[in-house]
């Protein structure tokens, strides 16, 4: 069971890296959008960094949300997601494999280049930290549950805005408890509780959401 | 006595039970509106604080109640659906949520209406109102999702997913929106702490509610005859019943 998840995983790493644009495109994606909104709304630094903890996990929740489409799409297209179906193994395990290979490739570098957009937003170095830490303790979950609106659009037109409306909603928690948890740093409270409750929603979204995507799955291809 | 529970499971029995229900919930739906209008505009009393402007809330109040209830109900159904294979469930979710979406609509346009006069703002960041804002992206969501899908099988089933997805994420939603409302914005506004209410509002609110719920019922039976047809279509019942009514 547990060499099915590495060979899934280390295919999945191998794709994303034959295909650099890819990766790529999501974290540029993030550099600009967040580069935007010192342009639209001046340089103030008091005012960038009131804004940034909102800003730069919206940024992170839409880039995130973009890179979904690809999550399923190419496997369903060549046929194997069919076969990763019908083997023997377990499909749950073979989910969270491709689910962690698209949080590694999409996620990680959106996650190590944050602190670095947070400077520009003025924000200090203790706070630079907790930003760096929701976002790696809170990412998994949109990547998770993100899973099941690919698989419920797999092979749907305009899916892509479709996974936009179906995905959203249901990343609002982790919006509020990863934007809380850097602006109660920011306000010198201390940032644990926040950060307690976007650990417990990655748990509980690994638990749950592979199960979800899995039937998902099963509906689209059947 | 042997009794066929599922009898009327099957689209072909129940399309006739539904027609012969339908003028009954709406019959009954009328009533209990005309008692609960009478109530709420005629006897139920001014409020000595808000004036008549209050009275939206026996629209509103109820319009909130089933904007809720109904995303349940049709998560009920899409979990049968799903769990039994059971069509008719299937359509039944499927039929809901354009009135559940409506409902939760009238929810946000009544309570922007009420906060005018009251809070002297159409709308502010409360908890009830943004879960009730998000209430109504979840619908619009389940209701894309199904139209998007062309094979009605999958669609059945994607919307079900969808829907039980859902109802998981509305209580870590709600409670998440709270925390939120009550880090960011100081109590000016104080929804819970309002007096107790007289026993006849409450009546008319109870009516309201009523007539809403036996409407509801009865718009998701047409909708749900409507489904039924389109989708069997091309089966002999439907067209032996179109051909003996010509």
């Amino acid at each position: 069971m547990n060499s099915v998840w590495f060979i899934v995983l280390r295919r999945e790493l191998l794709l994303a890296m034959r295909r650099r644009s890819d990766v790529a495109t999501t974290l540029f994606f993030f550099l600009i959008v967040s580069s935007l909104f010192p342009l639209g709304i001046g340089p103030e630094p008091a005012v960038l960094s009131s804004i940034a903890p909102g800003v730069l996990w919206v940024a992170a929740l839409l880039a995130n949300m973009l890179s979904l489409t690809r999550l399923f799409s190419s496997d369903f297209n060549d046929g194997t997601l069919e076969q990763m179906l019908i083997a023997p193994q377990p499909l749950i395990v073979i989910i969270i494999a491709k689910i962690f290979g698209h949080w590694v490739v999409c996620g990680l570098p959106v996650i190590l280049l944050a602190p670095i957009i947070g400077l520009q937003y003025a924000l200090p170095n203790d706070v630079l930290l907790v930003l760096f830490l929701s976002l790696l303790l809170g990412t998994p979950t949109l990547s998770l549950v993100g899973a099941i609106g690919a698989a419920l659009t797999l092979g749907v037109r305009g899916s892509g805005l479709l996974v936009a409306l179906l995905v959203l909603p249901l990343y609002i928690p982790v919006l509020i408890f990863g934007a809380g948890a850097v602006a109660a740093s920011q306000h010198g409270m201390g940032a644990e509780a926040h950060l307690s409750l976007l650990a417990a929603s990655s748990i509980l979204s690994l638990v749950l959401a592979p199960i979800a995507t899995s039937t998902a799955l099963r509906i689209a291809v059947e | 006595m042997h009794i066929n529970w599922f009898k009327y499971s099957s689209p072909q029995t129940f399309y006739p039970l539904a027609g012969k229900m339908i003028p009954w919930f709406y019959g009954l739906a009328v009533l209990f509106a005309l008692a609960g209008l009478y109530v709420s505009f005629a006897l139920a009393p001014t409020d000595f604080q808000q004036g008549e402007a209050y009275r939206i809330i026996f629209v509103h109040v109820p319009a909130a109640w089933m904007s809720m209830f109904i995303y349940i109900v049709m998560a009920g159904w899409a979990a049968f659906g799903l769990a039994l294979n059971a069509r008719l469930s299937a359509m039944m979710a499927q039929a809901l949520a354009p009135t559940g979406a409506m409902f939760t609509f009238l929810a946000l346009v009544t309570g922007s209406l009420w906060g005018k006069p009251m809070w002297g703002t159409w709308w502010v960041w409360d908890a009830r109102l943004t879960s009730e804002l998000i209430l109504l992206f979840l619908y619009l969501g389940f209701i894309a999702l199904q139209s998007a899908i062309d094979d009605p099988r999958r669609s059945d089933r994607a919307g079900a997913v969808l829907a039980l997805v859902g109802v998981v994420n509305v209580p870590i939603i709600y409670f998440s929106v709270k925390w939120w409302n009550t880090l960011h914005q100081g109590s000016t506004i104080s929804m819970t702490a309002a007096p107790k209410m007289v026993t006849i509002m409450l009546l008319g609110m109870l009516f309201m509610a009523l007539a809403f719920w036996m409407y509801s019922i009865a718009v998701a039976l047409v909708r749900v005859r409507c489904i039924i047809l389109e989708r069997e279509r091309s089966t002999e019942w439907v067209k032996n019943l179109f051909g003996e009514e010509k």
